[in-house]
């Protein structure tokens, strides 16, 4: 696959800025911002596998993201390890993730929202009700952030580092399956059911695999999650945290590796830190989205691809004198 | 004994609320199979206009159909100037609704501010009816003859006029609905305000007992989607079906397992969508 | 109805300090003291985090954004109401703008959130979240309650069920979580230790569309106590009357029945007796122009939310006063804020258990329509109740921190 050159030089840039970042951002709580854009990115970068790539729209993932949280919470409030603890959240919510996929691959569509959703809730209810072993509405503190090989993760520093490179695995990790003929078949299952069937393919198989890797980057995130707020509860499980993944990959663009990246950054930030400005954020973002939809459906990173293109396009034909072809339609799927 | 009887009158009750709630919702859903994830919203929007019209002094019956009227006229514009360029894009249409959804919540909160307020019950429907010994509230049987009276309206509608016509066609077969000549645009914003202004005055009927405060919207969204989910997109028989039944798993679940209060509501959803994805009643898979 | 902005409050901040340059002494500091606020502006919450800002706001607009001679800035954030929340907006106000008190939250959840949090970086909090453990068993040296715990009016309000109403059989509920355990177990102890029975104990989930299939359980009983909050209490009161069930009286904790909630409220609350530490009717001087610039400022009654955070502003206003305005010593001023006792305080007199805890009065109310207003009337003073009621710290820490099933209900029938 070529690489253009101006392509690389923006990735080196932007490898630079990420990881020179608490050096020039310096207070903590922005750095702490950068962490959980970061998380909730990974968050979003799972969610994409299935919403983008797989077509199939879920808005039951914050179970899957709370799933990873309460079992390694809960293991750590046993005395377990942090590495036990991890590893068997992990596993957990992968099996999680394919007791999901059991139940709602008998659907697509709107009927596959619908029993990701269900199920969603039924975790938010069992988080929420079953007290004696969740701690209910009081949450699960978590008393220590791990020190793998000796580093500490408890400043901002430390923890946006691990936050950096989980990230940066996650993303590679993404471009890796896009590309390799897994993530063609997976494509190939959202464009032509049919003819992929036809084809031998099996696609529950292929929607099977993609939702397990949804679920183990979901669970990697909340993990993350778990760490960083060393605490968890309820409200975590809630619809709103499912929406607000399903947002953040919606508003970016779907079936892009960036889009949901620029997701994740626009909603932490609205939430985090125009919050602190506007009283009426929620509204703003409501408008955000809505603006969104009305002037680049496909999201934000294709859409801007898109104008950025015609634009280029317009310059060019004013130097040339060339008619140039039609503005460019909303791009199915592509970018970075 | 008289527990199980005030649990079944009650039951029927919260079933003929939320019929009045989700029979647009499905509606919606079938013919134009949009996900309205503001119909919540719809509710909570009704709910507080009405409880503005009867700080007034507007007649409660009045209140609750200009709540409506209202309500409906802020969804067919939604609809006519937004939703109707998205049509058939589900992801667009998750995002704009969730997004006026979040608006509405928030200029609620401002205009209403964080108060709850829960207006009188009307004067002549208060208080308990005895019946051997037991008390019934009124207001609840009320509630329960406005959800008849609208479903029998409804099924009228649907199934006797030209425009039911239009809407049974639209949602049995969008594509050939269009070359018969049926106008489905107009027809499109017709019956997402019609379900808006169901939504706002099954909000102003509620707001005596549920009151209003904010965060009704995502209260009520997801009880509008399980009874859709559970009788059927598209069908006012299984809405209708769907809401008594989650009226009585709610109540009944709520006294014998109150521990698994929320968990029993999603199950029965489970299973269903699992083997019968298209509902109960539903004509159009899932 | 003004709802000030953060940028509405430098503004105003920066006006007061004007007029205050001018007809103050040397004002000890240049820069000013910096207040955070946490408190939840959105979502479901939002109406007692709308008057807790309102309380603050009150406070130092009599003192003219100046406490002790320092003029004042007050910074508040939104939580939205969640736990995660709570985190980011405390370490927004701590790290970012670097505020010398931190005011808030207003749920348990949010504080047990913080907790750790608030140790590591050793900010003075004072928070308005009822947790009991935070003042108790997990008592944080940064934390100080000058609302009540979870059980304080409660105690008092189980004293007074048996001693007074001589109620003999109770039924309880509230909703599904550690503020509502708390309450009806402290109900719960001293109504029992006096000869009262609680024969049952519900919990309906924080998110109940309708009450109906619980009020329906109640059975045979002298009274029924409720500890809802938010915009519960509205609810449940008024399916309690639909039901015909007035004739079993309904007792309240604080937040069932809080002053600000009366204009929600209708028929249904009169004659509900409830136990309060703080009530917009008290008698007092600092109290009546408390009620009125509330009055003016805002056109509401306030209750407990915005009392919390005004004695809370005041607390902070005396510690100040002893540092002589100053706080970059964060561990003297926290010193400071742990020795303030105030006797004029629109509750009445405040002062500090050794666990951060206030000890102060506790009202009981029975609600009256007078003049065609919802008024909670005062019908017995207990004085200097302590959140360890009368058995004393020791003897009270020894037990469990109250639960849903601690102490346990021996009579449940």
């Amino acid at each position: 696959m070529e690489v253009s050159t101006p392509r690389v030089i923006a990735i080196v840039v932007a490898l630079l800025l990420l990881v020179t970042l608490p050096a020039w951002v310096g207070n903590p709580y922005y750095i702490n911002v950068a962490s959980q854009i970061l998380f909730f990115a990974v968050f979003a970068l799972a969610l994409n596998v299935l919403v983008g790539y797989g077509g199939l729209v879920s808005l039951g993932h914050a179970g899957l993201f709370a799933v990873a949280g309460y079992t390694a919470a809960l293991l750590l409030a046993r005395g377990h390890g942090h590495l036990v603890a991890d590893t068997v959240a992990l596993a957990v919510t992968v099996l999680t993730a394919a007791i999901y996929a059991v139940l709602s691959l008998r659907a697509t569509g709107i009927g596959f929202l619908m029993i990701t959703l269900a199920i969603g809730q039924i975790l938010w209810g069992v988080a929420y009700r079953w007290a004696s072993l969740t701690n209910g509405d009081n949450g699960i503190n978590v008393a220590a952030r791990p020190a793998p090989f000796g580093l500490s993760l408890a400043g901002a520093d430390g923890f946006y580092y691990l936050c950096l490179v989980v990230f940066l695995a996650c993303l590679a990790s993404m471009r890796m399956v896009v590309r390799s003929p897994f993530g063609a078949s997976l494509r190939g299952t959202r464009d032509q059911e049919r003819r992929m069937a036809a084809l031998g393919y099996d696609v529950w198989t292929i929607r099977f695999w993609a939702f397990l890797l949804s679920g183990f980057w979901s669970g990697v995130a909340g993990l993350l999650f778990l760490y960083y707020n060393q605490f968890i509860s309820p409200q975590i499980v809630a619809l709103t945290t499912s929406a607000e993944a399903l947002l953040m990959v919606i508003s970016g663009g779907t079936a892009t590796l960036l889009g949901p990246v620029v997701g994740a950054a626009l909603v932490v930030i609205m939430k985090n830190v125009v919050s602190a400005y506007i009283v009426r954020w929620n509204m703003v973002l409501g408008i955000i989205f809505i603006l969104i939809v009305s002037f680049m459906p496909e999201g934000l990173v294709p859409g801007s691809a898109r104008l950025w293109a015609w634009a280029r396009h317009r310059l060019r034909r004013g130097k040339s004198g060339v008619a140039a072809a039609t503005p460019p339609a909303a791009a199915g799927e592509g970018g970075p | 004994m008289s527990l199980w009887l005030t649990l079944a009158v009650n039951s029927v009750a919260l079933g003929g609320l939320l019929f009045l709630l989700s029979a647009g919702f499905s509606l919606i859903f079938g013919l134009m199979r949009i996900p309205n994830l503001m119909h919540g919203s719809f509710f909570m929007l009704g709910a507080y206009l009405g409880v503005t019209f009867l700080d007034r002094g507007v007649n409660f019956w009045l209140a609750a159909l200009g709540a409506g009227l209202l309500t409906g006229l802020v969804g067919g514009l939604i609809e006519r100037f937004l939703l109707r360029r998205l049509e058939g894009q589900v992801l667009p249409q998750v995002l704009l609704t969730l997004g006026f959804a979040f608006i509405i919540g928030d200029v609620c909160l401002m205009v209403w501010t964080g108060d709850p307020w829960q207006p009188a019950t009307p004067a002549q429907l208060q208080g308990a009816v005895q019946v051997a010994g037991l008390f019934f509230p009124l207001y609840r049987l009320v509630i329960l003859a406005v959800a008849v009276v609208v479903a029998i309206a409804l099924w009228v509608m649907v199934d006797w006029t030209r425009l039911g016509a239009m809407i049974r066609a639209g949602v049995d077969d969008p594509p050939i609905a269009r070359v018969v000549g049926i106008k489905v645009s107009q027809l499109f914003t017709l019956v997402f305000a019609l379900g808006a202004a169901l939504a706002a005055f099954a909000g102003v009927m509620g707001a005596p007992y549920l009151s209003v405060y904010p965060g009704l919207d995502f209260e009520m969204l997801p009880l509008a989607l399980i009874v859709v989910i559970l009788g059927g997109t598209g069908s006012l028989l299984g809405a209708l079906v769907g809401s008594f039944l989650i009226g009585f798993l709610y109540n009944f679940g709520q006294a014998m397992v109150p521990d698994l209060a929320y968990v029993i509501l999603f199950l029965p959803m489970l299973l269903v969508l699992v083997l019968r994805p298209q509902g109960l009643f539903g004509k159009v898979g899932a | 109805m003004p709802r000030p902005s953060r940028r509405a409050f430098v503004a105003g901040t920066a006006a007061g300090a004007a007029a205050a340059a001018f007809g103050m002494p040397a004002i000890a500091q240049n820069a000013p003291f910096k207040i955070g606020l946490l408190t939840v502006k959105t979502g479901p919450l939002a109406q007692g985090g709308i008057q807790m800002e309102q309380g603050i706001v009150t406070l130092l607009k009599q003192r003219n954004n100046t406490f002790a001679g320092r003029k004042v800035e007050l910074i508040s954030a939104d939580t939205g109401g969640n736990p995660a929340g709570a985190k980011t907006k405390a370490s927004e106000l701590i790290e970012r703008d670097r505020v010398d008190v931190v005011l808030g939250p207003l749920a348990a959840f949010e504080m047990l959130a913080i907790n750790d949090y608030i140790r590591q970086q050793g900010t003075p909090v004072m928070s308005l979240a009822g947790a009991e453990d935070i003042t108790q068993r997990l008592a944080n040296p940064w934390v100080m309650r000058g609302s009540a715990s979870s059980a304080q009016c409660c105690h008092a309000l189980g004293d007074y069920a048996a001693k007074e109403l001589k109620y003999k059989r109770a039924a309880t509920i509230s909703e599904d979580f550690a503020f509502g355990y708390e309450q009806m177990s402290g109900f719960q102890r001293v109504f029992e230790e006096e000869g009262g029975k609680v024969v049952k104990k519900l919990w309906p989930p924080m998110i109940t569309p309708d009450y109906t299939p619980y009020i329906a359980q109640f059975g045979n009983v002298d009274c029924v106590v409720n500890g809802f909050a938010g915009s519960n209490p509205v609810k449940f009161m008024r399916s309690y009357a639909d039901l015909g069930m007035k004739r079993i009286p309904l007792l309240a904790g604080w937040t069932a029945m809080d002053d600000a909630l009366l204009k929600s409220l209708g028929d249904e609350a009169v004659g509900v007796v409830s136990a309060a530490w703080y009530s917009a009717s008290l008698d007092n001087p600092v109290n009546k122009q408390f009620v009125a610039d509330m009055a003016k400022d805002y056109n509401v009654i306030p209750g407990g939310y915005s009392a919390g955070m005004y004695v809370a502003g005041q607390v902070v206003e005396a510690a100040l006063a002893k540092t002589g305005g100053k706080a970059d010593d964060k561990k003297a001023l926290n010193e400071a804020l742990r020795g303030v006792s105030l006797t004029e305080t629109p509750r009445g007199p405040v002062k500090f258990d050794a666990y951060g805890n206030v000890v102060g009065d506790v009202q009981i109310r029975r609600c009256e329509r007078k003049g065609g207003q919802l008024v909670n009337t005062i019908i017995k003073t207990y004085s200097d109740v302590s959140q360890f009621w009368t058995y004393g710290d020791k003897a009270f820490l020894a037990n469990p921190v109250y639960a849903r099933d601690y102490p346990p209900a021996k009579n449940l029938e």
